[in-house]
C-alpha cells in the first residue's frame, strides 16, 4: 500500500533520514520505534509532504505521493495524527471533529462517524461544546485520534497517540487502535510506548539516528535481545 | 506528575485572583463613563446628546465594517494589510460607477445592485491582491509582508489618482483620477424629525447594512464548515493541511469576505457624505478603523465590532465639542485602553505555536 525508498531527508545541514525504506501493506499494523530524534515524525511528515526529501520515493497504492500537496492527502485517503496533540484550540470538540471530514459531502455518514467517535470516548461527548483549548491532556489526546478516526482514511499515521497518557488510558487508546484496524485501516504507528506497539502491530521497523536497523515481524522483533535491551528493558 | 499538579493549581488561582480584578476594573470604567455622560448632557441637554449619540451609531457601523477587514486578515495570517483603506475607496468608486449607470438607465433606487456589485469586485481585486502581493511572502518574516501592504496601499492611491487625461489609452479607462465627485443618490434621501432629533433615512440604512452584515458574518465565521476552517487556519496552518483543508483557498476566501465588508463600508460612507473626495479618501478611515481594530483586540472579530462603535461614538461627541479634538480622540482612546489592556479590550495574547 505504501512504499518508501531510500528516503534521505536533512534540517539544514543536519541528515534525520539517511536513505530509509519500508513498506506497510494493506490492513496491516505497522510500527516504527526509535529513540528520541530518531526521525520517526520526520518520516510521517515527509510522507504527509509537510517537508521535502532530499532523494528517494515515497509511493501510495502504487502511486507517486510525493507530487501531492498536503491539503489533497486526505482526498488520497491518507490521514496524519500528529506528535503533541495538535487540535484546534479555540474551536469547540465537535467542531474540530466535524473539520475533520472536510470536503466529505455524505451527511449521514458523518453522523454515524460523529456517534461512533462518542461512542469510543464518551467523556468527549460530555464535553462536545467545550473549547478544545480546555480538554485536558489526555482529553485532547483521545480527540486527535477521534479526528483521525473521522477523516475515514485508509491509511492513518500515527505519531505517539499514547504520549504522557495514564496506563489506563494508554490500553483505551491502543483498543481503539487495533479496532480501527479490524475495521479496515491501514496503521502506521510511531511510538514510545515499544510494549505496546509491539504487542499490536504485525510488522515493527527499528529506526536510530535516521537508519533503519532491524525489521520483521513484532512478534520477533519483541524477543531479539538488542531491542529488549535498548526499548523494553 | 506533582509537577504538572502544582501548575495546574497556579493556573486556577490566577484565573480566580484575574477574575477579581477584572470586576473593579468595569466598576471603574462605568463610573468614568457615566461622568463624562453626565457632564456632556449637564452642559448640551439631553437633545444634543441624543443627536450625537445617533450621528455616532452611524458612523461607528462604518468603521466597525472596515475594522472586521482588518481584524479577519490579520486573524488569519497575522498581517496588517495597510491597504485596506484604499479598498474601502475602491469599493466607493465601484459604486459610484455603477450606480451612475444605473441611474443614467432610469433606474430609481439601485443601491442593493450597486452594494453587491462593489462588494463583488473589490473582494476580487482584495483577493488578486492576496495572490500575487502577499501569498509569496508567507513564510518569510513578518516585516516583508507589512512593508509590501504598505507599497500596495501607496500604490492604489496614487495609481487611481492619475488624471485620465494624462494617462495613455488602457490605463486611462481604469483611473479615477484626483477631483472631486458627487456621488450618485442611490436612494432617495428623506430626513425624519424624532422629537427634536433629525435622523436620515440614510444613517438608518448604514446601521441596518452594518448589522445585517455582522450577523451574516457571524453566522459564516460560527456556523459553517468555512467558517470553522477559517479559524482552524488561524490557529495552526498545518493540522489543517493534515486534515485536507486547503489553506490557500481558505484565506484567499478570508481576504475576499473582510475586503467585501471594505467596499460596503466606502459605498456606505460615501453615500452618507454624498461625495467621493479622491482616491485618498480611505486614509482617515482606513487608519481609524485600523485603531478601532487595535482597540477591540485585533484578531477579535467581537472587538472590531465593539472597537469601531466605541471610536465612532466618541469621536462623534468629541468633535461636536470642539472639531480638532476629534481628530485626536482616537489616538487618545487608544493609548488609555493598551495601557490597561495591552491586547486590546476583547483581545487574547497569543499563545506562540511552534
Ligand atoms: N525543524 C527542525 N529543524 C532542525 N532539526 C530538526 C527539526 N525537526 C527535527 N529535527 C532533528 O531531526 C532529528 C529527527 O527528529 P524527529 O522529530 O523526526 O525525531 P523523533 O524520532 O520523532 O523523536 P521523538 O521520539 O523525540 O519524537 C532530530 O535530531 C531533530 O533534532
Ligand atoms: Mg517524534
Amino acid at each position: 500500500m505504501l512504499k518508501v525508498r531510500n528516503l534521505e531527508v536533512s534540517y539544514g545541514p543536519i541528515r534525520a533520514l539517511k536513505g530509509i525504506s519500508f513498506e506497510v501493506k494493506e490492513g496491516e499494523i505497522v510500527t516504527l520505534i526509535g529513540a528520541n530524534g530518531a526521525g520517526k515524525s520526520t518520516t510521517l511528515r515527509t510522507i504527509s509532504n509537510l517537508l521535502k526529501p532530499k532523494g528517494g520515493s515515497i509511493t501510495f497504492l502504487n502511486k507517486d505521493l510525493l507530487s501531492v500537496p498536503a491539503c489533497d492527502l486526505v482526498k488520497k485517503g491518507i490521514v496524519h495524527v500528529p506528535e503533541g496533540r495538535i487540535i484546534f484550540g479555540p474551536l469547540t470538540v465537535q467542531e474540530n471533529l466535524e473539520l475533520a471530514t472536510w470536503g466529505r459531502k455524505d451527511k449521514v455518514a458523518i453522523q454515524d462517524d460523529l456517534n461512533k467517535v462518542y461512542d469510543l470516548f464518551p467523556i468527549l461527548k460530555e464535553r462536545k461544546n467545550q473549547l478544545g483549548e480546555t480538554l485536558s491532556g489526555g482529553e485532547q489526546q483521545m480527540l486527535a485520534l477521534g479526528r483521525g478516526l473521522m477523516a475515514r482514511a485508509k491509511l492513518m499515521l500515527l505519531d505517539e497517540p499514547s504520549m504522557g497518557l495514564a496506563p489506563l488510558l494508554v490500553r483505551d487508546i491502543f483498543r481503539v487502535i487495533k479496532q480501527a484496524n479490524n475495521e479496515g485501516t491501514t496503521i502506521l504507528l510511531v511510538e514510545q510506548n515499544a510494549h505496546l506497539a509491539l504487542e499490536i502491530a504485525h510488522r515493527a521497523y527499528v529506526l536510530e539516528t535516521g537508519n533503519i536497523t532491524l525489521d520483521g515481524p513484532a512478534s520477533e522483533i519483541a524477543k531479539n535481545p538488542k531491542v529488549i535491551k535498548a526499548y523494553l528493558g | 506528575m506533582d509537577n504538572k499538579q502544582s501548575l495546574e493549581s497556579t493556573k486556577h488561582n490566577r484565573l480566580a485572583y484575574d477574575r477579581s480584578i477584572n470586576w473593579k476594573k468595569y466598576v471603574v470604567i462605568a463610573v468614568i463613563i457615566l461622568f463624562f455622560l453626565l457632564l456632556y448632557i449637564s452642559s448640551f441637554g439631553v437633545q444634543a446628546f441624543l443627536q450625537q449619540l445617533v450621528n455616532g451609531i452611524q458612523l461607528g457601523s462604518i468603521y466597525a465594517l472596515i475594522a472586521l477587514g482588518y481584524t479577519m486578515i490579520y486573524g488569519i495570517i497575522k498581517l496588517i494589510n495597510f491597504a485596506h483603506g484604499d479598498l474601502f475607496m475602491f469599493g466607493a468608486y465601484m459604486s459610484y460607477f455603477l450606480g451612475n449607470y444605473l441611474i443614467a438607465h432610469h433606474f430609481k433606487s439601485p443601491f442593493i445592485i450597486v452594494l453587491i456589485f462593489s462588494m463583488a469586485v473589490t473582494a476580487l481585486l482584495g483577493m488578486t491582491i492576496e495572490k500575487i502581493a502577499y501569498k509569496p511572502l508567507r513564510f518569510k518574516p513578518r516585516l516583508a509582508a507589512l512593508i509590501t501592504a504598505l507599497g500596495v496601499s501607496l500604490f492604489l492611491e496614487n495609481f487611481f489618482a492619475l488624471p485620465p487625461a494624462e494617462v495613455p489609452f488602457p490605463l486611462n479607462k481604469i483611473v479615477f483620477g484626483p477631483h472631486f465627485l458627487p456621488f450618485p443618490p442611490l436612494i432617495a434621501d428623506k430626513t425624519y424629525n424624532l422629537a427634536g432629533i433629525s435622523v436620515n433615512n440614510i444613517k438608518i440604512l448604514d446601521v441596518l447594512v452594518t448589522i445585517i452584515l455582522m450577523i451574516l458574518l457571524q453566522y459564516i465565521v460560527k456556523k459553517t464548515m468555512l467558517g470553522k476552517a477559517m479559524r482552524a487556519v488561524a490557529f495552526n496552518k498545518d493540522a489543517c493541511l493534515m486534515m485536507g483543508i486547503n489553506i490557500d483557498n481558505i484565506i484567499s476566501i478570508t481576504f475576499g469576505i473582510g475586503t467585501a465588508l471594505a467596499a460596503a463600508a466606502g459605498t456606505l460612507f460615501a453615500l452618507t457624505y454624498g461625495q467621493l473626495q479622491s482616491p485618498y479618501l480611505g486614509i482617515w478611515p482606513g487608519l481609524k478603523a485600523f485603531i478601532a481594530a487595535v482597540l477591540g483586540g485585533i484578531g477579535s472579530i467581537p472587538g472590531a465590532m465593539l472597537g469601531g462603535y466605541l471610536m465612532g461614538i466618541s469621536e462623534t461627541f468629541a468633535t461636536s465639542i470642539n472639531s480638532n479634538f476629534g481628530y485626536g480622540i482616537a489616538f487618545i482612546i487608544l493609548i488609555v485602553v493598551l495601557i490597561f489592556k495591552p491586547a486590546g479590550l476583547l483581545g487574547k495574547f497569543d499563545k506562540e505555536k511552534v
